[in-house]
């Protein structure tokens, strides 16, 4: 099996606070990675590492077996790999959804404009945002604009995607239809790794399930391991906040 | 104390031409220091809002230190004393090493003037944009100048549109400080018009209505322009799945 993403002893402090303390783990081809746990345990901090929006301050991050910060991999041909989705969405609210989807393809991938306009609308299709192509993306749902944001992140044919707690922004109602998209993604067979609190979803779409709590990943394995048979307390104790009756 | 409305009239008519030649000068030192200001805006205002990114080599680093304090004192020292002063200062100071006119050192202290007012506000417009834009743009792979062209700055100059036009209607006012170093603009041309007939309340009458006529025609100009900004596509969204 082909490793994308392997993070070695990863540290990260913000001041006086260790966020991440020692993490081990790596994301494989074709799997569905997810990762919970309270707030405040370091899971956007990971997600930010592997993307480098924060920067590590110990340990090893392997892209297919090159460290990210040796220099040898250029930084905006590396982030074109690994494509993150936010809570927030993010859209460019001085472009249309399709711009938002093409920007990225035109001006990193040096796609031509009709190659990317193409792309993009397939993209769109696949997340049933076709008909909204040309709207304004400030005139969106959340639903809306975070389906825009994961055809956004498809169009630069991602080695693997980040997810932040997707569907966290969401009106309820709006919950299930990007639950639905990133469902297709996994079947099609797209290396992600989501960071969520919906937990139904994590153990229907997940290969793996990591379970963190205060900087570190306190137990993983299958969804069965993790959500039926939990080894460790803290991980029980996080469950059943969830799964009480 | 009385004003002649006939006389002016008259006084009108006879000086057209140096009229004409002034407003023509101000109008160029409002738009060149306004535009050319603008862009000095958006750079140093760039310079100024952009947080440092953990990315940057050790010597990035201390080059963006070294020119945030350095705009830093520009935005001080040219938002804190009178352009004339400036002007005269600058023109004096320079001439010995660039030989330079009134007329070319006035366009070049106005834009520098501007610069620093527009520093400060699109300092503010981009700092008003939320950074995920900016992380989602990194996280795609784009560079920060890309990012700044094609996402922060349209949204930066959108949002400020109103203010940074307002620079304009102060610059058709504000050039008549460069009287000061012989610049040909609308107040120099009505002071020697003054000067040589001596009904000076008819001319600074006449000088305030021209300048009245510059400033609302410019605001005029400048709303039409905001509308036209703000007009987002009329798109009809027809949700496919209703
Ligand atoms: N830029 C920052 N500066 C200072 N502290 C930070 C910063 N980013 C995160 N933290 C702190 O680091 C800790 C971990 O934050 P992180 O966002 O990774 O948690 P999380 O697991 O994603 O939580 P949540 O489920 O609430 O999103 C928190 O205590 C947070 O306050
Ligand atoms: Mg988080």
């Amino acid at each position: 099996m082909e490793t994308i993403i392997q993070v070695q002893h990863l540290k990260k402090h913000f001041g006086s606070l260790q966020v991440l303390n020692d993490i081990d783990f790596e994301i494989n081809k074709g799997e569905v990675v997810t990762i919970i746990g309270s707030s405040g345990s370091g899971k956007s901090t990971l997600l930010r590492c592997i993307n480098l929006l924060e920067i590590p301050d110990g340990g090893k991050i392997l892209y297919k077996d090159t460290d990210i910060l040796s220099g040898k991999l250029s930084l905006t041909e590396y982030r074109s790999k690994v494509g993150m989705v936010f809570q927030s969405f993010n859209l460019f609210a001085n472009k249309s959804v399709i711009e938002n989807c093409m920007i990225g393809q035109v001006k990193v991938l040096k796609r031509s404009k009709e190659e990317a306009r193409k792309i993009a609308m397939r993209h769109l299709e696949s997340v049933g945002m076709e008909s909204f192509a040309d709207a304004s993306s400030v005139r969106l749902s959340g639903g809306q604009k975070q389906r825009v944001a994961i055809a956004r992140a498809l169009c630069m044919d991602p080695e693997v995607l980040l997810f932040d707690e997707p569907t966290s922004a969401l009106d309820p109602e709006m919950v299930g239809d990007v639950l639905e998209v990133m469902q297709k993604l996994a079947k099609e067979g797209l290396t992600m790794a989501i960071v969520t609190h919906e937990m139904q979803f994590a153990k229907d779409v997940s290969d793996r399930v990591i379970f963190m709590d205060q900087g570190v990943i306190a137990e993983q394995g299958t969804p069965q391991q993790i959500f039926e048979d939990p080894q460790q307390e803290r991980t029980k104790q996080f469950l059943s906040r969830y799964f009480d009756r | 104390m009385s004003i002649d409305f006939g006389r002016a009239f008259e006084i009108f008519t006879e000086n057209w031409s140096l009229f004409s030649f002034g407003i023509q000068n101000t109008l160029l030192f409002a738009l060149v220091g306004t535009v050319v200001g603008l862009l000095l805006g958006l750079v140093t205002g760039a310079l100024r809002a952009i947080p440092e990114d953990p990315m940057d080599s050790a010597f990035v680093k201390v080059l963006k230190k070294i020119a945030r304090f350095v705009v830093g004192f520009y935005v001080w020292f040219f938002r804190g004393t009178p352009m004339m002063v400036q002007a005269l200062f600058f023109f004096y100071l320079l001439r010995p090493v660039l030989g330079w006119t009134g007329f070319s050192a006035g366009l070049i202290i106005i834009s520098v003037n501007t610069g620093a007012y527009m520093a400060e506000i699109i300092r503010g417009g981009i700092q008003s944009i939320d950074v995920g834009q900016s992380e989602a743009a990194k996280s795609l792979g784009m560079t920060t100048m890309q990012t700044m062209l094609s996402i922060i700055f349209p949204q930066a100059i959108k949002n400020t549109f109103p203010t940074i036009g307002n620079q304009l209607i102060v610059n058709i006012k504000d050039s008549c400080m460069l009287n000061a170093i012989q610049v040909t603009e609308l107040y120099f041309q009505s002071s020697s018009v003054a000067g040589s007939n001596m009904r000076y309340a008819e001319v600074y009458f006449l000088e305030m209505v021209m300048y009245l006529v510059l400033t609302t025609v410019a605001t005029l100009i400048l709303n039409a322009m905001e509308r036209k900004i703000n007009q987002t596509k009329t798109v009809t969204i027809k949700d496919h799945c209703a």
